[in-house]
């Protein structure tokens, strides 16, 4: 028995060995070094850029082998923003970044240290060669009658957003929440920065606070994820609307069920920003910096700007962007989270942060 | 789902004469007995599982097949592969040692050393990722040394691995323990006795006696190292074609509203069940003959 | 070996195996969480207090523990008859039915949480049956059960297996004839045979349960203070980057479940020891 038991182990570790060995051929990939005759960038991105990404890497290859006469390799890694930045920081050695919010490539430079405090200021438009907006996807005919953000307070309406301490899209959500209301109780958000109406401004911003309070308390699920939140709306059924970021709100379409959802525009969103930016110290160290500076740029040429265009982003220079194309994205009045907010860091600490505001809608603290 | 149960009725015992009534429940309470632990199965695993295949097989077999086309997705199976074959045997050496150790001797804080072996388990995923971090990423304990000689731990092959290691470290150990302290230490003692070295006491004696427990120990070993996602994801930086496991494809695939390729992907890892049943068999084949585990349930054979 | 109680065990190899056990957590345990401690450590007493004081971890950490431990116990018992029926019947199937109890460790648990909500969500198939008596099992607190019971499942089944394989029916014959009955032999034989294999089941489903997160996050709703659960406030504290409080959460739960674990051996050790002199 014993040597029946033996033997039969062995095979098993034969087995095993055998599949390893015949499998882990593709886990060598080579290094970005600086000298090798194949240069190979890596971009770290957030999740739904895949596709656009996809398009464009092959699109900027074949442009660089013809501009340059080298043949460069682009590498991927999608995830989570937060985490993808995270990685950076612990130094997974990015040679670009295309993540979704300012504050992941702040964190960045302020954690790691791997590209200067004004990396923001590089390359045009805010380091962002595209934008995008929350919209609302709403049921077939839109039963519950939901056309802008107000129609969001009326009895009954359920609303779908993932959970803004866990995912960085949900936190936009909140914010153009906030800047809609805002926006109604000032009528003008110029009123913000100027003195004399402290006392209006500081009413405006209670009302928000209450108006973003009633619609998070009417959030039966809040998933982790964008994704999750997509899911929830779409396959289980549940909540009325789905706040969602509208290249995300497009692919949900196109994907998950053509005919079966609509896409409500409101009258006033917040402009979403997803910069890209050159890491220095891991660019320096592999010797990429002028790849991957040629990379980002490429992404404002007419072809970048049109392949944004079509993956459903909308491009900083749309003259170059297919008619068709922009044909799909409805115009509506767009605030920045500068203007509204005063930047990431700031919206981050009084909304987000422990104890911030957002953790007071559910512990009832004020 | 009672149509499946045909023959209920309890292993006939070694020798004919044994058995019968006085150690087997009324058959009533078998059939009860049954029922509850189908039904529990059903509602609990095949219900679940029933859900993933429809939703792989959603859009036909061909879509099914193509997913697995994909070089990412091969990739990421190679990958696991490889991450299992180094996991699994070094847990498998640590198990048997520390089960020894732990079963056939009396010593002091034995129950802290268990208590360390469980403690893996409760540690939260995105935790057990994160120590590797904290250890070996850029601003890690050992980052910089490891940076200034140029070794990547931490966003490759061998952080993932490490990650496995640390989830699945319980499995063999903590399966084996319960067993061979039940099992006390005649068998060993009886086999020394007559002159047996320690280490043919050990393969011939305490390893046969052994044998199940540590075959579901590698089982689940194998099957967690396969299927952890949360402390993998956190040291895998999710490099496409290089540092993605199976879990970490499927999460990328269903982000990109791949659902049946992610589906599809997750059903392969159920299919894992397959190699079980195999395992299982073989095993049953060499220990037994024709006196298969399944009749023999409680043939102890010293 | 000063460490060893009973110096006359003829066994050898204590000296190997204790080191290469005690090595081998150290190298891949040890170190790893005093890491773990020693960033939250950079909060001082009182951030970390701050830190884990808060009435949403509080009740995060609340529903953490008794869902684990609620599914623990679900896991003790079905698990038990479960693994009762696949050692001692025979049935068409059982072979599959062996076969698929290892699936939620292999199935990475976001998979299994989809899958679980899919079935227990209000349009599901298993759901809407429930809807219908009026549970809600998804988005609550009962679908964090769920999920925790799906994960740890394997556990108590695959510990009682072999010890159950290993029951001398002898025993059980001996009790029969002396005229117990059925229910007698059950817990007067079997059930303290068991005992530690049950024991270690459970301790393991809950130890598993109470870290558990992919498969929960996508089933509990993840409702601040109703169905948050305590390593989603891991995650949120990390994407704000908050290294420290992230961990401070994780060494509160760490340090809460050695010493559950750590009573669980103990109270095992005892009724082994117990059972033994009973033998």
């Amino acid at each position: 028995m014993t040597w029946n038991f033996g033997r039969a182990c062995g095979v098993i570790a034969l087995l095993v060995v055998a599949c390893s060995s015949c499998g882990g051929g593709g886990g060598e990939a080579d290094k970005g070094s600086g000298q090798g005759k194949e240069l190979t960038l890596l971009n770290v991105s957030y999740d739904p850029t895949r596709e656009l990404y996809k398009e464009f890497n092959d699109a900027f290859v074949a442009d660089y082998l013809q501009r340059t006469g080298r043949q460069v390799r682009i590498v991927m890694s999608h995830g989570g923003a937060g985490k993808q930045a995270r990685a950076v920081i612990d130094g997974l050695e990015a040679d670009v970044v295309t993540l979704a919010l300012a504050f992941d490539i702040d964190a960045i430079s302020e954690r790691a240290g791997l590209l200067p405090a004004d990396w923001q200021s590089r390359l045009p438009e805010n380091s962002c060669p595209y934008t995008s907006t929350i919209v609302f996807l709403v049921r077939k005919g839109n039963p519950k009658g939901i056309a802008d953000w107000g129609d969001l307070d009326k009895p009954g309406v359920e609303i779908i957003t993932p959970n803004p301490k866990t995912s960085g899209g949900a936190r936009w959500n909140y914010l153009a929440a906030w800047a809609f209301a805002l926006e109604r109780e000032l009528g003008d958000l110029g009123r913000l920065d100027d003195p004399a109406e402290s006392a209006a401004v500081a009413a405006a911003q209670d009302s928000a606070r209450a108006f973003v309070t009633r619609l998070f308390r009417r959030v039966p699920v809040l998933d982790s994820g964008a994704r999750g939140s997509t899911n929830t709306f779409v396959q289980r059924g549940i909540g009325d609307v789905l706040l969602a970021w509208e290249n995300e709100a497009f692919l949900a379409v196109r994907e998950l069920g053509e005919g079966s959802f609509d896409m409500v525009v409101p009258s006033l969103s917040i402009r979403a920003e997803p910069p890209v930016t050159v890491i220095d110290t891991w660019v320096d160290k592999h010797g990429t910096r002028e790849l991957a500076t040629a990379y980002l740029q490429y992404l404002y040429s007419p072809l970048g700007q049109r392949l944004a265009a079509r993956h459903y982003y909308r491009p900083v220079h749309p003259e170059f962007a297919d008619g068709a194309d922009l044909e799909r994205f409805p115009s509506l009045k767009m605030v920045g989270i500068d203007e509204v907010f005063g930047g990431w860091r700031k919206a981050q600490a009084v909304h987000f942060a422990e104890g911030g505001v957002f953790d007071s809608i559910y512990t009832g603290e004020r | 789902m009672g149509g499946m149960i045909q023959a209920l009725r309890r292993a006939p015992a070694a020798g004919s004469a044994r058995g019968g009534q006085a150690v087997t429940e009324p058959r009533w309470m078998s059939s009860l007995l049954l029922a509850v632990s189908v039904l529990f199965l059903v509602f609990f695993l095949f219900l679940p599982l029933a859900g993933v295949f429809a939703e792989a097989l959603r859009k036909g077999v061909g879509a099914y097949l193509d997913s697995f086309a994909e070089p990412a997705v091969r990739q990421a199976i190679g990958l696991t592969l490889t991450v299992a074959a180094v996991a699994v045997p070094l847990n498998l050496v640590f198990g048997l040692a520390a089960a020894w150790a732990i079963a056939k001797f009396e010593f002091r804080g034995k129950s802290v050393l268990t208590t360390l072996i469980d403690l893996p388990l409760a540690v939260s995923p995105v935790i057990s990722g994160m120590v590797f971090v904290l250890l070996f990423g850029l601003h890690g304990w050992f980052g910089p040394q490891l940076a200034a000689r140029g070794i990547e731990i931490i966003f490759a092959v061998p952080g993932i691995i490490l990650a496995t290691l640390f989830v699945t470290v319980p499995y063999v150990a903590r399966e084996l323990i319960p067993l061979m302290q039940e099992q006390g230490t005649q068998d060993e003692e009886a086999a020394l006795t007559l002159g047996a070295s320690g280490w043919q006491t050990f393969r011939r004696v305490t390893l046969p006696n052994v044998k199940w427990a540590l075959l579901y120990g590698v089982i689940l070993c194998n099957a967690r190292a396969m299927g952890e996602f949360g402390a993998v994801s956190v040291v895998s930086g999710h490099i496409r074609g290089k540092t993605n496991t199976m879990p970490l494809q499927i999460e990328i695939l269903y982000n990109e509203y791949n659902f049946t390729a992610a589906f599809a992907v997750a059903s392969l890892l159920a299919l894992l069940a397959l190699v079980t049943l195999a395992v299982k068999a073989l095993v049953e084949r060499r220990a037994g003959g024709s006196q298969s585990a399944d009749e023999q349930p409680v043939e102890d054979e010293v | 070996m000063g460490l060893l109680k009973r110096r006359h065990s003829v066994l050898p190899g204590f000296g190997l195996t204790f080191g290469t056990a005690v090595l081998y957590l150290g190298l891949l345990v040890m170190i790893p969480l005093s890491a773990l401690f020693i960033q939250s450590s950079s909060l001082g007493w009182r951030g970390f207090w701050e830190a884990v004081s808060s009435p949403r971890v509080v009740a995060a950490c609340r529903l953490s523990f008794t869902a684990a431990l609620t599914a623990a116990l679900l896991n003790a018992l079905f698990g038990f008859v479960v693994a009762w029926t696949l050692v001692r019947y025979r049935f068409v199937g059982k072979r599959l039915l062996d076969a698929v109890i290892d699936l939620p460790f292999a199935l990475p648990t976001a998979v299994s949480g989809i899958a679980l909500t899919a079935l227990y969500a209000p349009n599901g198939w298993v759901g809407r049956a429930l809807e219908t008596w009026g549970i809600k099992a998804a988005f609550t607190p009962l679908g964090v059960v769920i999920a925790l019971t799906f994960i740890g499942l394997p556990f108590v089944v695959r510990t009682l297996q072999p010890a159950l394989e290993d029951l001398d029916l002898d025993q059980e014959e001996a009790a029969a004839s002396l005229g117990a009955s059925r229910r007698q032999t059950f817990r007067r034989v079997i059930l303290p045979a068991v005992t530690p294999a049950l024991l270690t089941g459970f301790t393991l489903a809950f130890a598993r349960a109470l870290g558990e997160y992919g498969s929960v996050v996508f089933i509990s709703g993840n409702m601040p203070m109703r169905t948050e659960i305590a390593p989603l406030l891991i995650m949120a504290r990390l994407e704000q980057y908050d290294y420290a409080g992230a961990t401070a959460i994780g060494v509160v739960l760490l340090v809460l479940s050695f010493l559950l674990l750590l009573a669980i051996n103990l109270l095992q050790r005892w009724s082994g020891r117990r059972h033994m002199r009973g033998v």
